[in-house]
């Protein structure tokens, strides 16, 4: 019934027979064999060992950076195909949160961090761009930080900073790249909450459910959220299906990354 | 006869032997990879610059919101703080060559080419050159250690993340505020050298009216100059932001680079400044 649910609906974003390399190193793929589908309203869960390239699918995923290989699609459009301008409009419409502190630009304020892509993008009056940064700092809970330079905020805030300016182009698809890491319980708890918030569909979006789609070398906390999942083991790409189908799967690296403990090779 | 001759001497035909030897190979190697690296960094470069002229074109009228203030800044930091240190320079420029070269052509009673040779040395040489260097030394280092430094940290990628250009958000307002300061305190360190120089030569009891000395500048001074003028030092600002800007952002640097980058910045600023100045001397010739 899961399976009939997700073709019905449009894909967001499509990886077809795709590699993705780093930027330092692009003849040698991290991950080849790429075949993934992003459906709209699907919050897929992708587990790896750290290293293993997850940062650099997602800058794919969003269209940042080509694939090595492979044909990418945003929206259904083919993304090699289109002009500078059409792919930057498709991109608006993809959100990433990079991880470890969200590169928030150090010369800004965490206002203007929030402010910079509504400046840049729409032609909004003044007043109309500084309400809605207050309203999506006051969501991410993190308002009274408007006016400090992201060194002066604290370390567990400063990735808030990065889902606030993603979110303030009211984006339809959110890329979390290790949103928990170095986190402590009480703060992992917020973002685990307003996810689902977004995933369920959050008033602040018009109840609009967002697309979500986290990468993460813990697994443990996801595992109740995600509803598709998949892996990067020795350089491949391995679907896992739904939650029940995961859950049930035996693979050694899932289990590695489901442990409590990290296990030594 | 013989014995007349110094020792050194007879080891002479060995020199020649090895003058005349083949170049070993080590030697050619050295100068090949330098040059290969040169080619390839002036290559590196023209293709930036035509990137971000291309932009700074066809997004002219984009986020204005957002550009117009970084450009303010930019005019800001590369011009209006600089001018104590270019009001600095200009009066020491008019005691150091103006003052002495006035004092001098007065003693030999030469006093009809001071117009002639101010123009020349300051107006179309050392003024922009020197304005140039010094926004180099005070904004270019530091625009180099900026776009360095964002990029290691990947705030470049979070702006193309966001949809936004890099290159017209960082590079364009650069060249821009560069063009524009290094013209105009290029016409400022002129003025105030000029100024400075006469009243320099004034106190020596140099027996030259004002009125004759700016005659004799006003006389010297083709309309070609003011357009030069213009057109250099707009061409040095363009040159300085894009050397700058290509050295921080074109590579993906590690922050240990940034310093590395930075004096290569300087090296390849000075050289690609004085290339283009000759290439204004060839101008001046011609006309």
């Amino acid at each position: 019934m899961e399976a009939t649910d997700t073709i019905a609906r449009p894909c967001v974003i499509e990886l077809l027979d795709a590699a993705v390399s780093t930027a330092h190193a692009p003849e040698t793929p991290e991950i080849e064999g790429i075949n993934w589908r992003v459906s709209l309203d699907d919050c897929w869960v992708i587990g790896a060992r750290p290293g293993s390239g997850k940062s650099d699918l997602l800058a794919v995923a969003a269209g940042l950076q080509r694939p090595a290989r492979g044909e990418h699609r945003l929206f259904g459009r083919e993304t090699a195909a289109l002009g500078e301008h059409e792919l930057a409009q498709e991109r608006l419409r993809v959100g990433l949160v990079f991880e470890m502190g969200g590169r928030l630009f150090s010369h800004l304020t965490v206002a203007e961090n929030v402010a910079l892509p509504l400046r840049y993008h729409r032609d909004w009056p003044e007043e109309q761009v500084q309400g809605r940064v207050a309203a999506v700092l006051e969501l991410t809970g993190i308002a009274h930080l408007a006016e400090r330079t992201p060194a002066r905020v604290v370390r567990a805030l400063q990735p808030r900073v990065g889902l606030a300016r993603a979110l303030a182009l009211n984006p339809e698809v959110l890329l979390l790249d290790n949103p928990l890491a170095g986190l402590d319980p009480r703060q992992a708890r917020w973002w685990l909450d307003f996810l689902a918030a977004l995933a369920a569909g959050h008033e602040f979006f018009e109840r609009r459910r967002m697309t979500l789609v986290v990468a993460s070398d813990d697994l443990r906390p996801w595992m109740e959220q995600g509803r598709q999942f998949a892996l990067v083991k020795d350089h491949r790409w391995l679907p896992l299906g739904g939650r029940e189908a995961a859950a049930a799967c035996m693979e050694p690296l899932l289990r590695e990354l489901l442990a409590a403990e990290f296990a030594a090779e | 006869m013989q014995e007349h001759r110094p020792t050194w001497f007879s080891k002479l035909p060995e020199t020649r032997a090895i003058l005349e030897a083949p170049l070993p190979r080590s030697y050619l190697n050295f100068v090949g990879t330098w040059l290969l690296g040169f080619i390839d960094t002036v290559r590196g470069l023209m293709a930036f610059g035509l990137i971000a002229l291309s932009v700074a074109v066809t997004k002219a009228g984009v986020a204005r919101r957002v550009v117009r203030p970084l450009i303010r800044a930019q005019v800001y930091r590369a011009g209006v703080r600089l001018l104590p240190m270019i009001t600095f320079l200009g009066v020491a420029l008019g005691l150091i060559i103006i003052g002495q070269t006035v004092s001098l052509l007065t003693r030999v009673g030469a006093q009809g080419y001071i117009g002639t040779v101010m123009v020349t040395v300051v107006v179309r040489e050392i003024g922009p050159l020197l304005t140039a260097l010094l926004v180099l030394a005070r904004v270019g280092t530091a625009t180099v250690v900026e776009l360095g430094t964002a990029r290691a940290l990947g705030e470049v990628e979070a702006l193309e993340a966001l949809a936004i250009d890099p290159v017209h958000y960082l590079v364009v307002p650069r060249m821009i505020g560069l063009a524009v300061s290094v013209f105009a305190l290029t016409v400022y360190l002129i003025l105030v050298s000029l100024l400075s120089g006469y009243l320099f030569a004034f106190v020596q009891d140099v027996p030259l009216p004002p009125g004759e000395y700016f005659r004799q500048l006003a006389a010297a001074l083709r309309w070609e100059d003011f357009a030069l003028l213009a057109l250099k030092t707009i061409g040095f600002g363009l040159m300085l932001a894009v050397v700058t800007c290509f050295q921080g952002l074109a590579r993906a640097l590690r922050i240990e680079e940034v310093p590395q980058a930075t004096t290569r910045a300087v090296v390849h600023a000075v050289v690609a400044c004085v290339l283009l100045d000759a290439l204004f001397i060839v101008v001046y010739l011609l006309i």
